[in-house]
């Protein structure tokens, strides 16, 4: 069953559309927000770790230039995000004010500003750095673009599980531009984002359930409900807390990472049980299971950054 | 032909030419700094970056 073709008219041009032919009013502020700056912020900082934990010695320009091309990278498919979906931004509350649905900023703008951002990061990451990692990065802005914006997000509740890939791959993205190569290490990182998407965002979903149904997106309250919903936030907690312990458990962490990740991990199962048995119109669990996430992912890999990057990193220089 | 029949074009107005002009400014300050980052990293990686095995 698909929301989407029962209704939605979601190709229809935007009331804020200018003609064509009307010098643009966009402000290089404007800009800087179809790039999503907030999304780049968390992508940098998840490859900065993966980049930071990989063996090696990478020149530290070497290593910001990565970092560089990752952030235009994400900056570069969260414009073509907005370009693809503008219609549908439009009609959210939490996304009517983006650029292009307020008309400050034409759509055909945000596709060449995105297309060029794209190819610049990628050629630049393939010569300045490494190939591998500028072909996974190539990888991650078209299955962000044509898998999840274009297909996945208005066809099927199990879009951000599928597309939630895409905000996994920036670790090992990081960890290729070290080494040149992969591991089960970088793997184990993408893991622990990738099933840690599907109850955050879900938690969200659950109390915006009315933005996202007026705006066509199948989210998985909007077709399957809210009490299903609550119950895959558990099924994908319960999943996401061995996985947070892993890297301890398998050696490539130390004792504060796994004590991070036992403690943090026992609340976001916590907060995702009282989700689990919190009924609407109450939502205050699935605010706090939202907002706890954040905080998790975040430290989980800033004690990682610190046991492992800067550890390793005075280590080096005290040797 | 009058003045009136001549075909002036598009007239940027105050806000346009501002935000042209912003714009401008910072496609010129990126190419700058892709510049010196190219300059730079050639100093880094030395020969080295001419050698490109596939």
């Amino acid at each position: 069953m698909s929301l989407v073709s029962e209704g939605a008219d979601f190709r229809r041009p935007l009331a804020a559309e200018r003609p064509l032919a009307e010098p643009s009013l966009a402000s290089v502020g404007d800009y800087v927000a179809l790039m999503k700056p907030r999304v780049m912020s968390l992508v940098v900082f998840t490859a900065l770790t993966g980049l930071a934990v990989a063996p090696g010695n990478l020149h530290p320009l070497t290593a910001f230039t990565a970092l560089l091309c990752i952030a235009v990278g994400a900056g570069a498919a969260g414009a073509l995000n907005m370009w693809y979906d503008a219609d549908i931004d439009a009609r959210m509350v939490r996304t009517a004010r983006r650029p292009i649905p307020m008309g400050k900023v034409q759509p055909g703008e945000a596709l060449a500003f995105g297309l060029t951002l794209s190819g610049f990061a990628v050629v630049v990451l393939g010569l300045l750095v490494n190939a591998l990692a500028a072909a996974l990065l190539a990888f991650t802005i078209f299955f962000y673009v044509a898998i999840y914006t274009a297909w996945l997000k208005r066809s099927t509740p199990q879009n951000i599980v599928i597309g939630g890939a895409a905000g996994a791959f920036p670790p090992m993205i990081g960890w290729a531009a070290a080494t040149g190569s992969l591991s089960l290490e970088p793997v184990l990182l993408f893991m622990i984002i990738f099933f840690w998407t599907p109850p955050h965002f879900w938690a969200l979903s659950l109390y915006r359930t009315e933005d996202y149904a007026r705006a066509g997106i199948p989210m998985l309250p909007v077709v399957k409900g809210d009490v299903a919903t609550r119950r895959q936030i558990l099924v994908y907690t319960l999943i996401l807390v061995p996985l947070g312990v892993a890297p301890y458990a398998l050696g490539y962490a130390g004792a504060l990472y796994g004590l991070t990740a036992l403690v943090t991990g026992a609340i976001m199962l916590l907060l995702a049980g009282k989700v689990f048995v919190e009924r609407r119109p109450d939502d205050r669990a699935s605010k706090h299971l939202f907002a706890f996430s954040i905080l998790y992912l975040f430290l989980l890999f800033a004690v990682l950054l610190v046991e492992r990057g800067w550890g390793g990193l005075i280590a080096r220089l005290a040797a | 032909m009058n003045e009136q029949d001549k075909d002036e074009g598009i007239v940027l107005t105050e806000a346009q030419k501002r935000a042209r002009r912003s714009r401008s400014i910072a496609i010129a300050l990126s190419l700058a700094a892709l510049v010196i980052l190219f300059y730079v990293m050639t100093l880094v990686k030395g020969p080295i970056v001419l050698v490109r095995p596939i």
